[in-house]
């Protein structure tokens, strides 16, 4: 069902008849996949589509099941990692899969470290990794470890690593979730160049926006078929959104400012003042009402997380103080702040959100049980009736509530976190880039569902770097710049420009 | 029965290290024709197979208390010293006299002995919260906060003895290692105990979900409320009281407390027991049953070798072949390439 035009050339890879099951879950099924030189590739499809299992037959972390892969016309099997890089083919995977506690620089060139008189030359090596993320704008110091930088440096990271040998193709699976506006466009540069040299590249993303500004061709994956092949300029956003998701969906919601149309807020929940920690953000005055969505504007760094990590107690404040429902209150660990009714859903969902061997089911009860204690322990039944109860609402696709939560697709993960929270019946929750890595109709729904509670009372506090996402979903948006809280903006008032405009010191 | 069902068994936890132990056992009755009679005398039971349950019984208490710790990602190197401090702790305030009054033999330990046993516990407790202590709150790596115990232990062990070996004199003492109730040796209704209590804490309440979920994710347990340290704390603390039961158990086998050599490297086979048992030593999902089984292995090896001869000194080098062997087949690699099901990253 290929709707684009035969192109002169010939792909430099195929993939034809692919098929791949996992215990209870037919991850693709005949799937074709062409890849020219000198193009950009996007994948699209939603949660749990496929894309990142596709990407994974082809660089040899899972066999095929039934398929052929044909690259420069010969047939190749392709049975592990090493062979596919062998094969000329570098992959960025979707997890960051580097080692925090080695350096940057190491990270970069592990498996092929220069060496000098048969020790590794840390010189060279230094330099080289430098001069690499040069090529990304990104200045750090190389020598640190990995796991000092934040989220977004380490996927630049994973970025360089893949380019620091020369590959024929390269293949990104949403490297772009944790990255800002200008990174994005950065790296999108940098792509150019590389397919201007003639690499064919596989790129996968959730954004719209990207899709269109990158690629050259895009193919269309639903439930791990093949939806269709395009060429960027035959397929309109609407009928990709269309031919991703399988039915119409109300797209309006997507650009229309939502919070504004609802319910006036109640009471105040929390409030700080002055409220502080040493290294990371210092006095913040927010002030989040019941029935509210308070947006935190910013640019990456602007002290986002670190203000969501103050709230739910990961840091202590040194300075100031918060009060809850009128009751003063102070925060020692997570778990002070849950006994207070907030949740966080963190924006590093593998590090400090998930259990990955843990079932969907205990992942979901995690947050409850741990506020009920070790001796209130629910029942077998209860687990499984809130974990179903999850899984049905907010559409978690998962073969059964028993699946490893590490085995379902990013999406999935996200937003069983948000089940987990959810069941503790919160009185706020924190959403720190709640919608990474979640697809058009998946965003939609988890912001129906948040919003939805919004109404109904609960406090939230919304942290995104797409700062549309912001603006569309906030009553009021609190500005941060350099680790302070430099304005506030009514929804009313705020558009994306706004907010922009308070952040280069416009107006305060 | 058809290959799936095979196959979903192949594929259970238990089931490579039963293998083992059965293979073992069959080994033994090939060699040892009485090797399964069980009979008895008295009403106890007697035969190899008790004998083996018997004895491996302090090295499954203390690899019951090193299952949660290796669980949660950490490991007690000090069980083996915390025995030798609890056997002397218990010789130490026991010691005893025998009088002859009337004709009728009286026994007299220095101490009441509940008192001496609840004393010896209590040491272990502390020893084991030391440990967590470090662990939990110090913040230090867990071989190296127990390692400090197990090589101070061991000196605190022969000040308690005065460098010596004391012989306990006090029959009431003998029946915690040596006594049979309902025709079994006493020591195995403790390890049942234990087992059954371990068992009902981590599956009855939420102990078992936190503990694991720890061992996988601490950072993530944290976040979503787990009270991790307080876990970790009294994780290690039970390890120490199991220790100190071991330590109870052994001195009153051997009649005495020697505090250089009783639980000598017995951090060690607890932790191989453990492992056979197939809870991973990078934390997360455990087995108590596995545990125990595993114990019941490094036992029935130690029988075996000692049955079939092998000269001491080829002892260890056995049942480091044993352990290579199994310890290999319990890699996932392996274990899906038995059962034809392809490698998964
Ligand atoms: N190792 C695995 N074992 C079992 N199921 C798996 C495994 N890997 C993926 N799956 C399942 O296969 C399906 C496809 O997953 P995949 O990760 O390819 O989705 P995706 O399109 O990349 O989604 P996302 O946009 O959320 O990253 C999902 O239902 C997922 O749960
Ligand atoms: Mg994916």
């Amino acid at each position: 069902m290929t709707t684009a035009t035969a192109s002169a050339a010939v792909p430099i890879l195929t993939m034809t008849g692919i098929c791949k099951s996992f215990p209870g879950v037919r991850a693709l099924h005949d799937v074709t996949f062409r890849l020219f030189a000198g193009e950009v590739h996007t994948i699209m499809g939603q949660n749990g589509a496929g894309k990142s299992t596709l990407i994974k037959v082809l660089t040899g972390v899972h066999p095929t099941d039934a398929g052929q892969i044909t690259l420069n016309g010969t047939a190749l099997t392709i049975d592990t990692p090493r062979s596919a890089e062998a094969a000329g083919i570098r992959t960025v995977y979707q997890e960051v899969n580097l080692c925090p506690n080695l350096s940057v620089a190491e990270n970069i060139y592990i498996g092929n470290l220069p060496q000098k008189n048969g020790r590794i030359d840390w010189q060279t090596l230094n330099a080289a990794a430098a001069r690499l993320l040069s090529g990304l704008a990104l200045q750090i110091d190389v020598t640190r470890p990995l796991d000092s930088y934040p989220i977004a440096i380490q996927q630049m990271v994973a970025i360089a690593r893949a380019l620091s040998t020369e590959a024929q193709i390269l293949i990104l699976d949403e490297p772009t979730s944790s990255l800002d506006e200008d990174e994005v466009q950065r790296l999108f540069n940098l792509l150019r160049q590389l397919k201007a040299r003639g690499m064919a590249i596989l790129f996968v993303t959730h954004f719209l926006a990207q899709t269109y500004a990158i690629s050259d061709r895009i193919t269309v994956l639903r439930n791990g078929e093949l939806e269709g092949e395009y060429l960027t300029g035959d397929l309109p956003q609407l009928k990709l959104i269309h031919k991703m998701v399988g039915r119409e969906i109300d797209v309006d919601s997507l650009t229309q400012p939502q919070a504004a149309q609802m319910a006036q807020p109640g009471a105040t929940f929390i409030s700080t003042h002055g409220m502080g920690h040493k290294g990371t953000v210092h006095d913040l005055d927010l002030e989040i009402h019941a029935g509210e969505v308070l947006g935190l504007g910013g640019l990456l760094g602007s002290g986002r997380t670190e203000t969501a990590r103050l709230l739910f107690g990961v840091d202590r404040c040194d300075s100031g103080a918060v009060s809850i429902n009128g009751h003063s209150a102070r925060f020692n660990s997570p778990r002070d702040a849950i006994k207070h009714g907030i949740g966080y859903c963190p924006e590093d969902r593998k590090k400090e959100g998930i259990v990955a061997e843990l079932s969907v089911r205990e992942n979901i009860i995690l947050a409850l049980q741990a506020r009920r204690g070790l001796f209130r322990f629910l029942s077998r039944k209860r687990q499984d009736a809130i974990a179903n109860e999850y899984i049905k609402a907010l559409g978690i696709k998962t073969p059964d509530a028993e699946q490893p939560i590490g085995l379902l697709s990013g999406g999935n993960q996200q937003k069983a976190l948000l089940a987990r929270w959810l069941a503790t019946e919160p009185g706020m929750l924190i959403l720190d880039e709640p919608t990474r890595g979640i697809d058009v109709a998946a965003k939609l729904e988890i912001m129906d569902q948040v919003l939805a509670l919004c109404r109904k009372g609960l406090a939230i506090l919304f942290i995104s770097s797409e700062m549309g996402e912001v603006v569309r979903v906030s009553h009021r948006i609190a500005v941060l710049r350099d680790r302070e809280k430099i304005g506030e903006l009514d929804a009313g008032q705020a558009d994306e420009r706004a907010v922009f405009h308070m952040i280069a010191g416009g107006g305060a | 029965m058809n290959t799936s069902r095979l196959a979903a068994m192949a594929r259970h936890p238990l089931a490579l290290p039963l293998i083992a132990l059965i293979v073992l056992l069959v080994v033994n009755r090939a060699f040892n024709a009485t090797f399964f009679h069980i009979e008895s005398k008295d009403g106890h039971l007697f035969g190899s197979l008790i004998d083996i349950l018997n004895r491996a019984s302090p090295l499954a208490l203390v690899a019951l208390g090193m299952t949660p710790v290796i669980a949660t990602r950490g490991v007690d190197v000090s069980v083996g010293a915390v025995v030798a401090i609890c056997a002397a702790v218990a010789a130490v305030l026991i010691g005893g006299q025998m009088h002859v009054e009337n004709g009728v033999e009286v026994y007299v330990s220095n101490v009441p002995m509940p008192l001496a046993i609840l004393a010896a516990l209590a040491v272990g407790l502390i020893c084991g919260l030391w440990n967590g202590t470090l662990v939990s709150v110090v913040g230090m790596q867990p071989i190296i906060a127990t390692l400090i115990l197990m090589v101070a232990g061991r000196g605190i062990a022969q000040l308690l003895t005065s460098g010596q070996i004391i012989t306990i004199y006090y029959q009431p003492y003998f029946f915690l290692g040596a006594g049979y109730l309902f025709g079994l040796p006493f020591s195995l209704f403790i390890v049942a105990a234990v087992l059954l209590l371990l068992w009902l804490l981590t599956q009855r309440t939420a102990l078992g979900l936190f503990i694991t979920a720890i061992g996988i994710n601490p950072v993530a347990s944290y976040f979503a409320g787990v009270k991790a340290r307080a876990i970790t704390l009294w994780v290690f603390g039970f390890c120490g009281l199991t220790a100190a039961m071991a330590g109870l158990m052994i001195s009153s086998n051997v009649k005495s407390a020697d505090g250089n050599n009783a639980g000598l490297l017995m951090e060690l086979d607890a932790i191989l027991a453990v492992t056979l048992g197939g809870t991973s030593l990078g934390g997360g999902k455990f087995s108590l049953i596995g545990t125990v089984i595993g114990a019941l292995i490094i036992q029935t090896l130690t029988y075996t070798t000692w049955s079939l001869g092998v000269p001491p000194e080829a002892n260890l080098v056995v049942k480091a072949v044993v352990v290579f062997i199994v310890c290999v087949t319990q890699s996932d690699q392996l274990r899906q390439w038995l059962v034809r099901k392809p490698l998964e990253a």
